[in-house]
Order: C-alpha cells, then structure tokens, then sequence
C-alpha cells in the first residue's frame, strides 16, 4: 500500500478555510510595506479540504508501526508503554497555555512543578541538583559536558580530552567534539565491560571527562565502576553518566553514589514520555556539588514559599535552548513519577530486569548469547549461529517485522558479530515475551529448512527493502512540481 | 502499581524459569555498599489521586484568555484547528519510535518529507530537514553550518536578535570555539551574519541590504524568520539567503511555558550536506514502489560519530507533523490572510495607542508587521491596569534593553478580536 | 612510470611524468560499500603528503581522505558527482579521484603491492 502526497492531491484553486474578518480599518501591507520586503510567489503549500486531510493522516497512521500496537524490544531504547494519563496531564490550560514570559506570580504552578520533578530526579540519581532545559539526551550529553568544560577552565586547567568506550552511542563523541573536545576511544574487554588496563593508561592531566554508561550497552553492570570513578577523579577529571539504560537501576542503586559527578537522563525511555516518531524528548542533566556554579540560568528556586527563576548565576554556562525546557514533556514525566512513587519505580527497574533475563533464558538454543548471564534490564544476542545458513543478524530483525514485531537493535554494540540487542521493559506481558520467543523459534527453523525464504521477508509490509544507495547518490529531499507521480498513485480514489 | 503488568504468579514462574527464588539472585554484579535500602519519594497514588495532584499545579498559575493576550517574543498564541490534535494524537504517531526500521515507519517517514517540504516553499530555499528543537538552537546550528563552510571563526549578530537565541549562540560559541559580535558589518572574519526578520521588537529589517553585505565580506546569510510572516514577507529564498532557520511554534503549537516548540533550517542546495539533523529522502524498493529512507546518513552522530555536523539525534519529529498539519490545513491563501488579519489589526492598535497622552511608537519611521514597540509613560502601571482586566500586555523591552525602559511591545494575531482590542484600549483610560 | 603505491590509509597513487594520480584501494572500497558522493578539493589548491583532502561517503561510513603526495592539485574526476559507482567499479582506473602535480620523488613512506596485500590481510 502506498499512499500519494498530500502535496500530489492538491487540486489549484480550492479555496482555503473560513477564516474570521480583520474587522478592523482593513490597510493593504502593500501600502505600508516596500515592495521589496514583500513576498513575490505564494508558497506552493498543498490546498486539501478538510476530509482530505484527516483521510490523508489516518492512512500514514496505518503505515506506522507504533508501541500502542506493537512490542519493541529495542536495547537502550527503553520503550515502555506511554501512559495516556501524562497526555492529559500536559494538555491542561494551565500547563498547555501558559507563556513563558508571564510574571512569575503567575506561573507559580508551573515553577512548582519543575522544582518537585528536579528534586524527584536528584532523588532517583544520588545528585545535588537537576537542569530540566536539554530537549534531548544528546543535548543534555553537550550541556553536561559544557560544564565540566567551564568548571576545569575555571579552575585554570586546559583539559582538552575525553574518554568514550569504543561501545559507546555516537552521540557520545559527537557531543564532545561540539565542544572542542579530541575524543580518545578507551577499549572494552570480552564482555563489553571497561578495561581498567586501558582506561589508566589513557587518563592524563588533559583529561576533562570520561563518558559511561552503566549497564553498559551489552546490559552488564560495570562492576568495577567505584574503581573507575576512583582513577578518573585521580587525575581530576570528572566522570560523566549517560542516562541511556537507567531503567536498570531505579531504586536499586544510583549513578551519584557510584562517583558520577554529571548525570543525563531520557525522559522519553526511563520516564515514559512517547517518541513522538523522533522526539520531542528532554534530556535534564543533575550534577553534583563542584559543577553546580556552572549551571545553565534561569534555575528554579523556592523562597519563603514561592518559587521563582534564578537569572543571577555569575559563572553559569549561559543558555542551552529558549525558555525554560521541554516543559510539556516535563509535565508527563512528572505525572508518571506521582503516580508510580519511589516503590512503584522500584519495582519497574526490577521487573525491566526480571523480564530481560526471563527472555534471555528463553533465547538459549535458538541464539547465541556470547556473555555469561545474568544481564540487567537488556542483553545482547548474536545470530553468528545462523551464518552456517547463510543468514545474518539483519534477516532475523526482518523476521520479526514479518510476524509482527519491531526488531531489536542490530549490528549494535560493533564489539559483538551479528549482534541483536533485545530490550523487553517492565510493561510487557510475559504472554508477549513467549510470543516472541515463538518468533525467533520460527526463524531459527526457517533458517534451518528455507533459508531463501527468510530472504525474502518481509513481505506484508507497505514497502520492500528500499534502494538507499540511489536515494543518497541523488537526494529527492523534497517535493517539486515538475516531478511525476508514480504510476500507482495516479488511479488513487 | 500504574503500568506493572507482572502478577506475583508472573513474577514466581519467570523466576523459576531462572532456577532463582527472588529477582536479587539478578543483582549479584551491583556492590553491596551502593544497594538502596529506598527510594526517598512520595509514595505511589491512583490515577484519580494524580490527577487531582496535577490539576492542582496547573489551578495555579492563570491562564489569560487567548484574545486577551497581547505578548509575544517568541511564543504566539495562534488558532490551532482541531485538525492538528487529532492527527498528532493518534498513537501510531505519537508513541511511534525514530523511524529507522524504515518499512515499519513509512507513516512518519511520508510525513516528514510532508513537513520538509512546506518549509522549503515557505522559506523559497531548496531543502530543509527533519526539524530541530527551538528557534534558537535553529539559529545556532546555522551559525555553526556557517562556521564549517568558511573555515572562519566568527559570527556577527544583528542587535535584535532574540536576546535569548543570542544567549545560546554565544554558548554554543563557547564550546565549538567561534566567537560572536553583535553588529551588522560583517568583515573577512565573518562566518555568517545572522539577522531576525522581524526582529525581537517587530520591526522589518532590510534583508536585501544585509545579505548584500554578507556576501561582499565572503560571510553567509543566516536568515531567522518568523513562518506565519512568510505567508506575506519576502521569504529568505528570494533575498538570496544561504541558510533560513526559525522557530516553528507558531504553526499548530500551544505555548506550553517555553515547549516543547519546533526548530526548522533550510538551506541552499549546496549546503545540503552540511545539514544537521536527519533528512528524509524518496526511494524505491525493488518492486519499484516508492517509500522515503533517512538519507545522507553519513552526515550524523550514529555514523561520522566526533566528525559529525551536530550531534543531533532525538529531534521534534511530533511537532513536526503538527505543524505539516496546520500548513497543509490552511494552504497558501489562508497562511496569507493570517498573516494579514493579523498585521491590520496590530496597525489598528498601534494607531490607538500611539494617540493616548505619553504613548508613541519607539521607533515610528520603520515599519512592522504583528508586533510593535511603544513607549509609554510608566511601563509597570500600564501593565498593572491591563492585569487588573484580566489582559497579559506587551512584553517589558527594559528587561533586555536598557536603553528601552519603559519600552512595551505588544503583538496581535488572529484570535485578537477587535472587541478584545477596544477592551484593551478601555483599561487605559 | 612508477607502480602503484599505497598509503596505510589505503589510498593509492601512480606517477606519469610529474603528474600523480590517487584513489582509494580495491579493499577501501569494498569495505565501505556503495559509494554515494565524494568531497573533493578544488582545482589548483595545494596539498600536504598526509594531510587530509576530502571525504568519501558510503551509506553507512564516511572516511576523511588522506593524500600520499603533496603538490598541487591539477585535475580532479568530475565524472564523480554523477557516477560516484565509478569507486566502486573501477577503483584503479575510471574511479581515479585527483591528480596531483609533484616535485621530485615519492614519498618513501607508502608501501608496494607486496607490503600493502599483507597489510590488508592482518586487518
């Protein structure tokens, strides 16, 4: 199924919506404006009438595969169901129309909400204070090590190196290079885990920041970790928390108390707030002590019982984004935090973990599980077994996407061949979790007896496997006129 | 507990599976001395309990009504068709992941190239991409664009410029290195000049002028346009700006205290793969049906990791799709007639206030569109009175400036009646 | 005319009569897979021997280019931004990436058939 273009249905001349007359003495901007400041073309905007469009938008939807309809058992990715309460949440008129720039006096809820979720968040992660303004984990990544970057120049230290596992997300370097920063890979031994050997021989006096994860991206808990922060902070360099797998470890253990002195989270993995299709998200940054000076301003503080923004910040980084954060996704995230208190947080982190290992468990014989268990709230599986058949880590994420699931991360951590990085969460039934296994069995036979079958799929879905060499040698990043409609749009009803 | 699924039978048979009488036979590699004993929090609450909690922040704050509103800077209030939050509140969109898995994802992948693409028209460049977080983190990454393109380290900033987009210019100039100027000279040190049309007080700048300027110092044009203008207002694109960049609020986003907004950049087809942020791109499958992948992938963090242009990943997609929504609800003619419902009645009011006693336009002889700066006698009663009637009023301009004490600036869109515009004229006698 | 020799970034150059030609090694781009667009220098500007000159990119990768010889640069293949798959096909031949005009020898630095076939083999 494919659907045209809202852009290909456009018919010329179809006139806009009703919209409400000035009412006012009606003056042409062209009597008031040079003609030069004024537009020449009107914007080729697609004209639908309104059925159209909603028809238009209902038909995407249907192309899409969703966690409301789907289990997506992506690693690091943490996608847990988004509940639909937070949606009403933050589309209250005292949340959803508040501007920015009303007095203070009257934005007292929304000030009062910020202060309770940062103090929430400082809480489940062992720090001194939370910045809420970062719309993403890489954005919160490049704040909190824009801080460290203005604490070390403040102490007059010209540290201009930071350490990243070779495991680690690409955001990891590409934030630090938007500092300036050269970017040093430290090596992972066998089971992904940091080697303690390598990171001790890459530490120096120009290091500013080591970055980690933990459990790392093969879902093992660093167990050295006291150790790591020990030899980091020896050097004076300071330690950094990526926030990406943190549903491991709500109310278990927490990232300040292992030594991180900067810790980001995902309000849209950990705290349920939806991707969106690819954001928006928000990526708060708590830090301890030292780095509190070099917060981003405004901050929120409370006062004889009133709550205002704090602008007088002398050594403060300055500004990350506009206003004050996400504050519609803070608001979810904050509802999911109220309703769920310290004990139902705790028992998500155990149940991610419980169901992680359960399905790994279930993964022997039909996988191959490269490290000893047991793993926190993800594992890492490799198809290497599969490759006698000639079939790869690729074909068994189609697979699942034949049969009605969202494949797992693939080729992902790169230190693991064929790897496969299986991530349940604490929201699926365990009705799901044997369906899948059932999945991956099936695959595993198919391999086995009809490898070219495999091959094949998937096939029940809108599109095939798409041509992405010729879509990168000769980018169509947009509609224009002059373009033809595919022949199979053209008798569309 | 909200949202567990495991009953204690659930949990008892995945354990035995495991061969474990409890989930701690799981936590062996944490050591001892970093277990919780609790997570200080609240505790747990009904759904009815966290609603009422909730509903209780939002009661106090107040909410101005929409025709009431007068303040801009940034944030608009615009009438949002009912359109937008129908689509953007299916789940298959909103609780839909980053659309990798592409034959998974081709809704959100079509709408995305549905989004590129008005923006591309709106602001007459040749390609934009598949959003960014606000309009100031917008103006930031055009500036760095800029700062790759030249090879040089500096970036000049036109006076009034959001005084907030600047803030994060300079911040992201910090980090990366490049220093930035406010002025409008740029020189052979100049990477880019970045200038806002209109700008934060509302009044048109000369955007042929200034581009010409650029480029005869070898600097790029980063135009920051508001969209809702570009329905009437020369678009970057036919002033020969290299890159456009701005914040999209105002297409179908409800102000929500700051966010989450839109960041949107297009720029020059020569500039493509210096773009920041995922692109979405038309291919063909083997049957030769046509689908869109994320192209020019080597462009971003997951691939050219530390040599990547940004280290975007997470973007605005949801806003995104609200804002392709609201432009393809109103088309050109309607986008057109907002825009214009909107600068006859901000020049009807600027015409009633300048006539009252000590009120007059900050700077008469240049012209606006929605949004103007006034001067008026005492700035804190004015606005004092205003409140008393229930009406947020113009933004303090001495906040930023000081040299424009006493300086409101006032903005009106369609959701301004003129009922509304008497009302405010009313409170001022 | 001098064979070809390699860099260990797995560029290659030959030498005809003062002028140098480089492109990417067999192995190069086969690891990288479907080239799909070349940055390239300009005409007449002048490289370093190591320094970087452009970038190639495939879907999946995007390497920096490093030149084995320094001189300046007096062709560079325009077939390129439209038959990027040139890389891929023909490596040696038609998918040749820059000339370079030289000074005097080769730098001794690069590595014969021989030396770079071994180099290949242990990565």
């Amino acid at each position: 199924m494919t659907e045209a273009l809202s852009f290909e249905k456009s018919r010329p001349g179809l006139p806009g919506p009703r919209l409400p007359a000035a009412g006012v003495q009606a003056l042409p901007p062209a009597s008031v404006l040079p003609a030069e400041a004024l537009r020449q073309t009107p914007p080729g905007l697609p004209r639908l009438s309104e059925p159209e469009i909603m028809r238009h938008y209902s038909r995407l939807a249907s192309m899409n595969y969703s966690i409301s309809e789907n289990f997506y058992p992506l690693g690091s990715c943490t996608m847990k169901y988004n509940p639909v309460a937070n949606e009403a949440a933050a589309a209250l008129p005292g949340f959803a129309y508040l501007h920015p720039y009303q007095e203070e006096d009257s934005a007292q809820g929304a000030l009062e909400l910020m202060w309770n979720l940062e103090r929430a968040l400082a809480a489940v992660v062992g720090v001194e204070r939370v910045c809420l303004q970062p719309a993403a984990g890489a954005h919160g990544e490049w704040t909190a090590l824009r801080m460290i970057q203005a604490f070390h120049h403040a102490a007059g230290e010209a540290r201009t190196e930071v350490l990243v596992p070779d495991s680690a997300h690409g955001t990891n370097p590409a934030s630090a290079a938007l500092c300036g920063f050269r970017v040093v890979e430290v090596r992972s031994g066998a089971d992904g885990r940091i080697s303690l050997a390598d990171l001790e021989s890459k530490l120096s006096p120009s290091t500013a920041a080591l970055m980690l994860t933990n459990p790392n991206t093969l879902g093992l808990f660093e167990r050295e970790i006291l150790e790591v922060a020990e030899l980091v902070h020896a050097t004076g360099a300071k330690l950094y928390y990526d926030g990406a797998n943190l549903n491991a470890l709500m109310g278990v253990c927490r990232p300040g108390d292992m030594g991180f002195d900067a810790v980001h989270l995902n309000l849209h993995k950990t705290f349920t707030t939806p991707h969106g299709g690819g954001g928006p998200g928000a990526g708060p940054v708590g830090v301890k002590e030292e780095l509190v000076p070099f917060l981003p301003r405004p901050t929120v503080e409370k006062q004889d019982g009133r709550f205002r923004l704090d602008f007088d910040r002398p050594q403060s980084i300055g500004r990350v984004r506009s206003f004050y954060g996400n504050f519609g996704m803070l608001v979810r995230a904050y509802t999911y935090i109220v309703a769920m208190g310290g004990d139902g947080l705790t028992q998500a982190s155990l149940d991610a973990v419980l169901a992680a290992n359960y399905l790994r468990g279930r993964m022997e014989g039909l996988l191959d599980l490269p490290h000893r268990g047991p793993c926190m709230h993800e594992f890492v599986a490799s198809a290497r077994s599969l490759a006698g058949a000639g079939v790869k880590a690729l074909d068994v994420a189609k697979g699942l996407l034949q049969r009605g699931f969202y494949a797992p991360t693939v080729y992902f951590p790169l230190i693991v061949p064929e790897a496969v990085m299986v991530e349940p969460t604490e929201t699926e039934p365990k009705a799901t979790l044997d369906a899948f296994t059932g999945a991956v069995a099936e695959i595993v036979r198919l391999a086995q007896d009809d490898p070219q079958r495999l091959h094949e799929e998937p096939d029940n879905l809108p599109v095939g496997r798409l041509d992405e060499v010729a879509a990168a040698r000769r980018p169509v990043l947009r509609w224009s006129p002059a373009q033809e409609s595919p022949k199979e749009l053209v008798e569309q009803p | 507990m909200p949202y567990l699924v495991y009953s204690d039978e659930d949990r008892a048979q995945m354990l035995a599976a495991l061969g474990l009488e409890s989930v701690e036979g799981l936590l062996g590699d944490i050591p001892p001395q970093l277990r919780l004993q609790r997570l200080a929090l609240n505790d747990g609450l009904s759904e009815q309990e966290t609603m009422d909690h909730v509903r209780g922040l939002a009661a106090r704050s107040r909410v101005y009504p929409d025709r009431l509103s007068f303040r801009g800077g940034g944030v608009y209030r615009r009438f949002i068709p009912a359109a937008v939050a129908a689509v953007t509140s299916k789940p298959e969109f909103y609780t839909a992941y980053t659309p990798y898995q592409l034959a998974a994802s081709q809704g959100t992948m079509q709408a995305i190239f549905e989004y590129q693409t008005p923006i591309a028209e709106l602001t007459a460049m040749e390609v934009a991409n598949a959003s960014l977080y606000d309009g100031a983190t917008a103006v930031a990454e055009g500036a760095m664009m800029a700062v790759v393109q030249t090879g040089r380290e500096e970036v000049v900033a036109a006076p009034h410029l959001h005084p907030e987009y600047l803030e994060v210019l300079r911040c992201y100039g910090d980090g990366r290195g490049f220093r930035v100027r406010v002025g409008t000279s740029p020189d052979q040190h100049s990477a880019a000049l970045v200038v806002q049309q209109p700008n934060f007080l509302g009044l048109l700048e000369e955007m042929p002028a200034l581009t010409r300027a650029a480029h005869d110092a070898g600097a790029l044009m980063v135009a920051c346009v508001d969209p809702i203008s570009l329905g009437l207002l020369a678009p970057p694109g036919q002033y020969g700006a290299d890159i456009a960049v701005g914040e999209g609020q105002q297409l179908g986003l409800a102000p929500s205290f700051g966010g989450p907004h839109l960041g949107f950049i297009a720029c020059r087809q020569e500039l493509v793969r210096r773009l920041p942020g995922r692109l979405v791109g038309e291919a063909r499958d083997g049957g030769g049906r046509r689908g869109y992948v994320l192209t020019l992938t080597a462009r971003e963090q997951h691939i050219r990791r530390e040599k990547a242009t940004s280290n975007i990943c997470t973007n605005h997609s949801l806003c995104a799709l609200a804002a392709s929504v609201y432009l393809t609800y109103l088309g050109p003619d309607g986008l057109r007639q907002v825009a214009e419902i909107s600068f006859a009645r901000a020049h009807d009011l600027a015409a009633r206030l300048a006539r009252r006693p000590g009120f007059e336009l900050a700077f008469p002889e240049r012209a606006f569109l929605n949004e103007f700066p006034i001067r008026v006698p005492d700035a804190g009663a004015v606005l004092g009175r205003l409140e008393e009637r229930g009406i947020l009023g113009g933004l303090r301009a001495g906040r930023w400036y000081p040299d424009l004490e006493d300086v409101l600036v006032f903005c009106c869109t369609e959701l301004n009646d003129p009922a509304a515009l008497d009302e405010l004229e009313a409170a001022l006698r | 005319m001098v064979e070809r020799r390699y860099s260990e970034t797995h560029e290659w150059v030959t030498v005809e009569g003062g002028t140098a030609t480089v492109g990417i090694s067999d192995y190069a781009q086969a690891q990288l897979g479907d080239v799909v667009f070349l940055e390239l220098p300009k005409k007449d500007s002048t490289l370093d021997a190591g320094a970087s000159f452009g970038v190639i990119e495939s879907v999946k990768a995007a390497s920096d280019l490093y030149s084995p010889v320094g001189g300046r640069v007096v062709e560079v293949n325009e077939k390129l931004t439209d038959s990027p798959e040139l890389v891929n096909r023909d490596p040696y031949g038609e998918g040749w990436l820059i000339k370079v005009e030289v000074g005097g020898d080769l730098p001794p630095n690069l590595l014969d058939e021989a030396a770079y076939k071994k180099l290949t083999e242990a990565s």
